[in-house]
């Protein structure tokens, strides 16, 4: 009977205990004192700084390089938090290769941009560090205000709301907040705790209550809320995963990707983590690249990601590309699943169908391709799932199959705002989600205080 | 190839770069480590008189500061001269210069400002086959206290009474260095002439504070809690050195005597500027303290392929070329005019041109054109400051362009003239000189 590495099946403990503790550790690791101080010392401290432009949440990025360089990370971090309470985690998650990084004048001029995700680390862990907190709160100004989902999107909006005065109550369906930054990143990217580190940082301004284990549609109605707080947020993200529409998708070893990932991140013992021998993703997207390169990290002989389309489609950055073919994952573009092929209801493959662009629409060329697999992991996105939403949801909005909200965040119901992946035209991006729920905080903060007067 | 071999006020060496009086020219071991990486001469340090050597402070004795990357730009020091016993010193120098017969060797000298201190000294010097003597007019710490150093390079008539004593007592050549710490540098500099001095050497250091310890509110270097004024020196002297160089090179008075220069130079290129307005040598200390002595290597590979690149065949080339180049602002032509230039493709759209330029100057540069970020100059509006090239990270992205005679300027609307007109014949000037018709 084959062991470790080339146990067949779905299995655990491929791989030795010192094994999984290097796999594991920092994709990237902090910058010492000395490496930034010489990074930020290549800032050019441009006008109008394109990397500034770039960056969703706006971040004054050469004042905080600039406050680096002259041994100033305190107050380089306050510059970041000013725009972005989750600067810590967006330092560690961000695609900066395709925001602030790309378009860097220093990546413009030789194709080498300053680091401006690990400066924004390294500044943003020396305050939290120290539990340096930089807002007080404003004077009470009695009005309450309920955040669904304890995510990026409404720990931002909750923290601002706080920082006015207000009293927010999140309520967070899961055991643990953080949203998708405890639950969907892959665990080299967020090592240490660091999501609950942040939480608690985040939290420490007083007057915000996580009660977790509360549900929309299942504990409580949209109309609860309404009718018991001044305001309501809704930052739940996506509920549901898209199906493969492939025949016998429900075969045994087909996991939905967002749920290996969040498995992953919570399991106190990697090794008692199964991960297929051979493992087929489908979908070309972050979370595609997040089940490939963990599964082939916990020990998978041969990992193969499927994608639809060509390479330049795939919506995981060259970066993250890049990252799963060092660690040895196969990307193959042009394929689309037809049908899991299984035995004993156990998958034994998958049944793949080239593809072509038509004119502008993807068709299936006919050509079929087997690939043998004991892990199928479905990765083709997620979907908004308004069903939480029945009972008072029938006057919002939706728009494409997602919450329906204006520049400011307010949804077409009043006194409800919305932000993060949940609302129609967002990017799916933690720091996008950081953007909307400090915005929509800021359009609550007015509305409840005629104009920002409380 | 280029003959860059020197004959400096008759002492000769293989090429003009000199490590000056300092610690990397303080003992036999350093000097013999430099003359092996290639220097062509040494300035040893300052020797004093017979007796009890100079003490140190035993704490930090540099400080210092840096442009980006930690780069060092400016280095200060409160050493004195030398605290090794004066025998010991000269039987080294002896040493050397019979080991290393084709390099020169100069011996720094300060005693205090009486004949007999200096009647002492030189022969002792001479004895040991040192091809030339510099007087060190311009250390500007600790032993200034004394009423050495540039206490003495402070008083023209000190200066010019000690050169003398010296020339009559020795049959050396006197290299006479020459403090900055001082309003006009060709007072010393003529001081020294008329006392027969065969040279020049300058600048010395600057009185410098480099940094305040904000924790203990004490200057750097500190010691024990305090500190004293040091001197100052490397990269961010250079342009002082220069002017001060320039400004004896031109002067009717001081015109053609002979220039060791010291300031700051790291290069090859720096060393052929000094030259260029009218050093005969340079001498060198903060670069080969900052990079070790191979640095010659660099300074003299460099300066052979320039001047071949050039035409040039001897440093006589190139030595007092930009002197006459070097004139009053009065003399300056106000009728020519130059424009900024942005070459669109070498731009990496940083934007410092712009808000240097519209903050600080005079609003000539955009920063966006047809709602796309573009930056150019508005020929308008631009008079040709250069604040935009300087400022700018990328060389030759910014050219100052000189526009042609009868061009117009976009500024003031009128042709550009053909006619050389400076200050002194300009209508706005009270004092203008009405040109004979």
């Amino acid at each position: 009977m084959a062991t470790g590495h080339f146990k067949q099946g779905i299995a655990g403990g491929r791989l030795s205990p010192e094994q999984y503790a290097d796999n594991f550790s920092d994709l990237h690791p902090p910058l010492d004192h000395h490496e930034a101080l010489v990074e930020s010392d290549r800032c050019y401290f441009c006008y109008d700084a394109p990397c500034m432009n770039a960056c969703p949440t706006s971040i004054d990025i050469p004042l905080f390089i600039r406050q680096i360089s002259t041994g100033n990370p305190i107050g380089s971090a306050k510059t970041i938090f000013d725009q972005n309470i989750l600067g810590g985690m967006c330092a560690r998650v961000c695609p900066t290769e395709t925001l602030c990084e790309q378009v860097c004048v220093r990546e413009v001029a030789e194709g080498k941009p300053v680091q401006i995700g690990r400066l924004q680390r390294y500044a943003t862990d020396v305050a939290m560090a120290e539990n340096k907190q930089f807002y007080p709160r404003a004077a009470p100004t009695g009005k309450t205000v309920a955040v669904v989902g304890a995510g990026p999107a409404g720990l931002a909006a909750a923290h601002r709301l706080a920082r006015h005065g207000h009293d927010v109550t999140i309520l967070e369906a899961r055991p643990k907040a953080g949203g998708l930054n405890e639950y969907g990143i892959a665990a080299y990217k967020s090592i240490d705790n660091f999501a609950q580190a942040e939480v608690d940082y985040i939290t420490s301004i007083g007057g915000i209550d996580i009660q977790n284990g509360k549900a929309l549609g299942r504990d409580y109605q949209l109309s609860d809320l309404t009718r018991n707080y001044d305001a309501v947020f809704l930052g739940m993200g996506l509920g549901g995963v898209n199906a493969l529409r492939a025949e016998g998708e429900d075969a045994q070893g087909v996991t939905n990707a967002v749920e290996f990932i969040a498995e992953l991140r919570q399991a106190s013992d990697l090794a008692s983590l199964p991960v297929g021998r051979r493992v087929v993703v489908i979908g070309g997207g972050m979370t595609a690249i997040d089940a490939a390169v963990q599964s082939k990290l916990l020990g998978a002989e041969e990992v193969t990601i499927c994608y639809r389309r060509g390479q330049e489609h795939m919506n995981a950055s060259e970066f993250e590309q890049d990252l799963a073919a060092a660690n040895g994952v196969t990307i193959r573009h042009w394929l689309q699943p037809k049908r899991v092929i299984a035995e004993g209801g156990k998958v034994s493959g998958i049944e793949l169908e080239y593809t072509a662009m038509k004119g502008d629409k993807l068709v299936g060329t006919g050509e079929r391709l087997t690939l043998t697999a004991d892990q199928v992991f479905k990765a083709i996105g997620q979907s908004f799932v308004p069903a939480a939403l029945n009972g008072s949801g029938a006057l919002l909005a939706l728009e494409a199959g997602r919450i329906k909200v204006d520049a400011e965040g307010r949804t077409s119901l009043a006194n409800v705002w919305a932000g993060g992946d949940c609302i129609f035209g967002g990017d799916d991006l933690t720091v996008s989600a950081v953007a909307q729920g400090r915005d929509a905080a800021e359009s609550i903060h007015r509305a409840l205080t005629s104009n920002g007067r409380a | 190839m280029a003959d860059i071999s020197n004959n400096f006020v008759g002492i000769k060496s293989p090429n003009p770069f000199w490590l000056a009086s300092a610690p990397p020219t303080d003992k036999a071991y350093n000097v013999i480590r430099a003359f092996r990486a290639g220097w062509g001469g040494v300035v040893w340090k300052t020797l004093g008189e017979e007796g009890p050597p100079v003490v140190n402070v035993n704490g930090p004795r540099y400080g210092a500061i840096w442009g980006a990357d930690r780069r060092l730009l400016g280095l200060n020091n409160i050493e004195l001269i030398t605290d090794r016993d004066l025998q010991v010193n000269l039987r080294e120098i002896k040493q050397v210069k019979m080991d290393w017969p084709d390099r020169a060797i100069v011996v720094s000298l300060m005693v205090p400002c009486e004949e007999h201190a200096w009647k002492a000294i030189l022969p002792v010097v001479e004895e040991t086959g040192a091809d030339g003597i510099e007087l060190n007019f311009g250390c500007p710490h600790g032993m200034s206290e004394r009423g050495m150093g540039s206490a003495v390079g402070q008083v023209p008539e000190y200066i010019e009474m000690v050169v003398r004593w010296c020339k009559a007592n020795t049959r050396m050549p006197v290299i006479t260095k020459l403090t900055p710490n001082i309003t006009d540098i060709r007072k010393p500099a003529r001081a020294a002439l008329a006392g027969g001095t065969d040279a020049v050497s300058l600048i010395n250091t600057i009185n410098s504070i480099t940094g305040v310890n904000l924790d203990s509110f004490a200057p750097e270097p500190t010691i024990d809690g305090k500190g004293s004024h040091g001197g100052y020196c490397g990269p961010a002297v250079k342009p002082i050195a220069m002017n001060m160089v320039a400004e004896i090179a031109r002067d009717p008075e001081t015109h053609g005597l002979p220039i060791s220069g010291i300031g700051g130079i790291t290069t090859w290129r720096d060393a052929a500027e000094f030259m260029a307005l009218g050093a005969g040598n340079v001498q060198v200390c903060t670069a080969a303290m900052t990079y070790g002595f191979k640095i010659v290597q660099e300074m003299i590979a460099g300066l052979e392929n320039w001047m071949d690149e050039k035409g040039h065949a001897s440093l006589d080339d190139i030595v007092g070329r930009a002197t006459p180049n070097v004139t009053d602002w009065q003399y300056l032509n106000l009728n020519y005019i130059a424009k900024a230039h942005i070459d669109q493709e070498a731009c990496i759209k940083c934007g410092r041109c712009h808000i240097a330029c519209e903050d600080t100057a005079h609003q000539a540069i955009t920063a966006i054109v047809d709602g796309v970020r573009h930056f150019e100059v508005i020929e308008a509006e631009c008079v040709g400051c250069n604040l935009c090239v300087n400022v700018c990270p990328v060389e030759n992205c910014i050219t100052m362009e000189p526009l042609a005679a009868g061009v117009i300027d976009q500024r003031t609307g009128r042709p550009v003239s053909p006619v050389y007109a400076n200050w002194t014949t300009h209508p706005n000037n009270p004092m203008a000189k009405v040109a004979a018709e």
